[in-house]
């Protein structure tokens, strides 16, 4: 009981603590990464292979998926191709306005702006290039026009890797 | 030895017979199966209708010629770190001198692609495999770098990343911490399936930069394709495996040594 109580105690200052902390900051303090554009962004008419939420969201479950069917399976069908690492690195990690290109430990590098902000640590680059190969880029379903304007169903493809183990259950987008 | 692997074969082939009568016996494994396979693009994987496999007629290979090491190392991007003897080597010219006649020859060697891979056998996180079209490969994202397989390969054919590296291909992720060896340029190959024009083909880099610079002494193709240009030369002039006596069916074969 008297442990308990204690514990109501924490939650009680912790909770005057962070209004206080709110009240005494405000949002625009916060700081945010800030994410390079990518190729293709620059045409509205070609937007990225998947709704952005949803790729925020499950980047790390189609990257999974489609590596281990690429490595063990050889399949590298146009659909893998347009979700593959090297496909996010060929239109992403694009070019400043300098014409250079960032590494993968730098702030300004695609997948470390987020990475560091959140402290999630990835090692995809101790093997993978961390820059593109063409300096020029088309994303192949931007051109097949397969991309979500012609009804790709991502919540479909979610269900099929469910099924598969790869992606939890009921996990929808948001 | 030969009957140690005799017997051990016979029990892989019953552990065989054995599982595929248990997965008869479960009915839902058997549904789950066929709605996993209604994916369009499982069609497109590597299949075991084909085995892809290299001819190399040692008569033709010159000794002092790098050419396909050469290759092999632009399209891979493999590069010496200091040069030293720990540096990757996917494919090297070996030197063989027979002590009685003098007899000196040269020949490539590569990772042999084996039907019965000991690599793929020893490898305690199942990162060493074999792909249904017979080639072996390293999945270096589940490799902890043991190096299990190295010791069991009877040709020495694969090298650990000792250091950090950068700069690799995006078509041939290479790392440390991890074991590596020919892929067979499997990105080649894979483009090639699905490729349906032939004459956009492309053979692995060394088979490909030994036949451009003139010693076409490499054939590459598809050991069960009765039409195939490789097969034709196999039996017309045959090709030996090295150690045939560990009874690893190489799906790289040679011709002339003696």
């Amino acid at each position: 009981m008297r442990l308990l109580s204690t514990r109501r105690r924490v939650y009680f200052l912790g909770t005057v603590l962070l209004l206080a902390c709110l009240g005494s900051t405000s949002m625009a303090d916060i700081p945010r990464p800030e994410i390079p554009k990518a190729k293709e962004m620059a045409n509205p008419a070609t937007k990225c292979v998947r709704p952005v939420e949803d790729m925020r969201k499950h980047h790390m479950q189609y990257l999974l998926h489609q590596r281990d069917e690429t490595l063990r399976q050889g399949i590298r069908t146009e659909r893998f191709q347009g979700e593959s690492l090297k496909e996010c690195i060929e239109c992403h990690n694009a070019p400043d306005k300098y014409g250079k290109v960032a590494r993968h430990d730098e702030p300004d590098h695609f997948c470390n702006a987020c990475h560091r902000y959140v402290a999630v640590k990835i090692d995809c680059f101790d093997c993978h290039a961390d820059k593109p190969a063409n300096a020029v880029y088309r994303n192949p379903l931007a051109d097949k026009k397969l991309s979500q304007q012609s009804g790709f169903d991502s919540e479909q493809l979610l269900n099929q890797l469910s099924l598969d183990g790869v992606a939890p259950k009921g996990d929808k987008q948001p | 030895m030969s009957d140690d692997q005799a017997i051990n074969r016979d029990r892989r082939q019953f552990f065989g017979m054995t599982a595929a009568m248990a997965s008869l016996a479960v009915a839902p494994g058997v549904f789950l199966s066929q709605v996993k396979s209604a994916r369009a693009v499982a069609t497109q994987a590597a299949s075991d209708q084909n085995r892809w496999g290299m001819l190399i007629d040692t008569s033709k290979c010159a000794s002092g010629c790098n050419d396909c090491v050469t290759a092999c190392n632009k399209e891979n991007g493999i590069s010496g770190i200091h040069g030293t003897a720990t540096d990757a080597q996917w494919i090297r010219k070996v030197t063989l001198r027979d002590k009685l006649t003098g007899y000196v020859q040269s020949l490539p060697l590569l990772c042999q692609h084996c039907e019965n891979p000991p690599c793929v056998d020893v490898c305690p996180t199942g990162a060493s495999m074999k792909r249904a079209d017979g080639i072996v490969l390293v999945d270096k994202h589940i490799c902890i770098g043991c190096r299990y397989c190295m010791m069991a390969c009877p040709y020495k054919a694969r090298s650990f990343i000792h250091e950090v590296l950068d700069e690799q291909k995006a078509v041939a992720p290479r790392g440390k911490g991890t074991v590596e060896s020919c892929t067979m340029c499997v990105q080649r190959v894979d483009a090639n399936r699905g490729e349906e024009d032939k004459t956009k083909h492309r053979d692995p880099a060394c088979v490909e930069a030994c036949n451009n610079n003139g010693h076409k002494a490499m054939w590459f193709g598809d050991l069960k394709d009765p039409n195939s240009e490789i097969v034709a030369e196999l039996q017309k002039h045959g090709g030996q495996q090295l150690r045939p006596d560990l009874q690893l069916n190489t799906g790289v074969r040679y011709q002339g040594i003696n």
